[in-house]
């Protein structure tokens, strides 16, 4: 199903909104032991909006973009009412008291909240193995992870468990989980999406996303939840956003050779490689680029994430919510607290980022990290000076086995080696399904200028048509 | 190379509890990022000024302004805090 579908469905009444909840949550139960992408299933709730959409109908009343379309949500985004635990222990019980202005708006179009999807811990990650309640699973190949960190948003929708869903992408988390699940995610251009709501990771990169079956549908939930809010200062307004009528014989794309060397799959490279040729051959000029610092993203991504990282998550003390261990005095509370509550990894990171912050380091990393960002920022400028849109992998390889980087940390991180410059740089970013490498997904990013989703979205439409339907099961 | 006595150090300031057997994990995982981090060391970065990004950068300002929430909101809220006395939220002694 695809949202246009259930809309004109509900329309010419061919279904009811609570006939087709009542079937997503069917495939939930039936799917769930398998591949285990919710930590809240809001069955209640789910009806209760399905209802409401009906009565909508039986009136007459205008419907919204997203009348009916069953949807998850990343348990890192506030749902008034519903656990919000962003991965994490320190949060297992706190409930949700307002919505975040995304999952507000998605309120406002109709769409139906079906739950909250497993991540992992404070969006630290890239497989979901750092989810301090499980793992999900690949639907594709459930020996293997789902990506992440918005593993769960990514494989409920693979898994036909919802039609589409929200994640939030800080290097990487929702294209990498996109790619490795078969979907399209988009991580909108840094502003365009209000964070209010969104527990933080590192404020200067997150961004809310949506990941859907296809383009269009990426495109009509990022319409839905898109916009400048009073509650972000960093939103930016929508009349920002260009689009542009194009074809594939008026658009340059720019092929950074450094996305294609070193560390990149052959099969992945192959699958890429011949997507960029399909274009050449419908009419694109490709344009061989150079994104010379982009190397030194990872690098100073690891610095810049955990720094605000560090700082962002003081805020988990015992005192105010949360898990609260006791202690003899305040400062005994706050130590006792988080060394229970936060897992490996995100201690690793608070640990890096208190480090590079500390005095005596905070040149050598922070300010150094910063200026690699701009001269990152400046290669992305220069390239669009030259061309339309940028094409690389992904990730330079598909969805690995369960259990196969978790315990080395430096390797989980090289698969957002690819995505990690785009947050640096601010811009937005599209992962579209491209192949497969032995019934594995394989992802084409697609990376426009500041304030290009539109086109973005316009182009992985057209690539849709020439790479034509992915086959539902494995090949 | 960072220290055990370094790696003490940063999780006192992070507030963090840590194991033995924690610290010596990190030690080791800290040693192994850092060492990859110090790529940036090849960086020329001499032409960069951070004043001059945070210049064209800006800032974004709005009145602060209080805005009252419904006594419900204020119960959820403060019925999640570990410990209260009426509508405050009760801590240790903060002087001591």
């Amino acid at each position: 199903m695809t949202i246009k579908k259930i809309r004109e469905g509900l329309l010419k009444k061919e279904f009811s909104s609570l006939e087709l909840i009542d079937f997503y949550l069917g495939q939930i139960k039936k799917k769930e032991k398998d591949i285990d992408a919710f930590l809240q299933i809001d069955i209640e709730g789910a009806k209760k909006q399905a209802k409401e959409v009906d009565e909508k109908i039986a009136k007459g009343e205008e419907l919204g973009s997203l009348a009916g379309a069953p949807c998850a949500i990343k348990d890192a985004i506030m749902v008034n009412g519903l656990n919000c635990t962003s991965g994490s222990k320190i949060l297992e019980n706190y409930k949700a008291v307002y919505d975040a202005t995304c999952v507000d708006k998605l309120k406002k179009q109709d769409a139906i909240i079906l739950g909250k999807t497993n991540m992992d811990e404070f969006a630290m990650g890239s497989s979901t193995e750092h989810s301090a309640f499980k793992t999900t699973k690949n639907p594709r190949d459930l020996k293997r992870v789902p990506g992440g960190s918005s593993g769960g948003s990514a494989a409920c929708v693979a898994g036909d468990e919802a039609v589409f869903s929200l994640g939030s992408d800080t290097g990487g988390s929702i294209r990498q989980p996109a790619s490795f699940c078969g979907v399209v995610g988009l991580k909108p251009t840094y502003g365009a999406v209000s964070r209010y709501g969104l527990i933080a990771f590192a404020s200067s990169l997150d961004q809310v996303g949506p990941f859907a079956k296809n383009a269009q549908d990426c495109e009509t939930v990022f319409k839905a939840i898109m916009g400048i809010d009073e509650k972000d200062a960093t939103s930016v307004d929508k009349s920002k956003f260009s689009i542009f009528n194009f074809q594939f014989s008026n658009i340059k794309v720019g092929i950074p050779r450094e996305f294609f060397g070193e560390g990149l799959e052959d099969k992945t490279k192959e699958i890429i490689e011949d997507k960029i040729k399909k274009l050449e051959k419908a009419g694109a000029q490709i344009v061989d680029i150079s994104l010379p610092s982009a190397s030194y993203a990872l690098a100073c991504y690891y610095i810049l994430a955990t720094c605000e990282a560090s700082a962002n998550l003081a805020r988990f003390d015992g005192i105010r919510y949360g898990l609260s261990e006791k202690g003899e005095n305040l400062l005994d509370i706050y130590l006792k607290t988080r060394g229970k509550g936060f897992g490996d990894e995100v201690k690793r990171r608070i640990m890096l980022g208190t480090f590079a912050l500390s005095s005596g380091y905070y040149d050598a990393y922070y300010s150094k990290a910063k200026k690699v960002q701009a001269l990152i920022k400046k290669d992305f400028e220069n390239a669009f000076s030259k061309v339309d849109f940028i094409l690389t992998p992904t990730s330079p390889f598909p969805a690995f086995n369960i259990g196969e980087k978790v315990d080395d940390p430096l390797k989980m991180y090289f698969s957002d080696i690819y995505t990690v410059p785009i947050n640096l740089a601010g811009v937005p970013a599209l992962s579209m399904p491209a192949g497969f490498d032995n019934g594995l997904p394989v992802g084409l990013q697609i990376i426009g200028k500041h304030f290009s989703d539109f086109n973005i979205l316009q182009l992985a439409k057209l690539i849709e048509k020439i790479v034509g339907g992915l086959p539902s099961k494995k090949t | 190379m960072i220290s055990k006595d370094q790696v003490i150090k940063i999780a006192n300031l992070a507030r963090l509890d840590l194991s033995q057997a924690e610290i010596e994990k990190m030690q080791k995982d800290l040693a192994g990022i850092l060492d990859y981090i110090d790529q940036l060391n090849k960086v020329d970065v001499s032409g960069v000024e951070l004043e001059e990004i945070e210049s064209i950068l800006g800032n974004a300002f709005r009145e602060d302004t209080p805005v009252s929430q419904a006594p419900e909101t204020i119960e959820k809220m403060l019925s999640q805090a570990p410990a209260r006395e009426g509508d405050h939220i009760k801590v240790k002694e903060i002087l001591t």
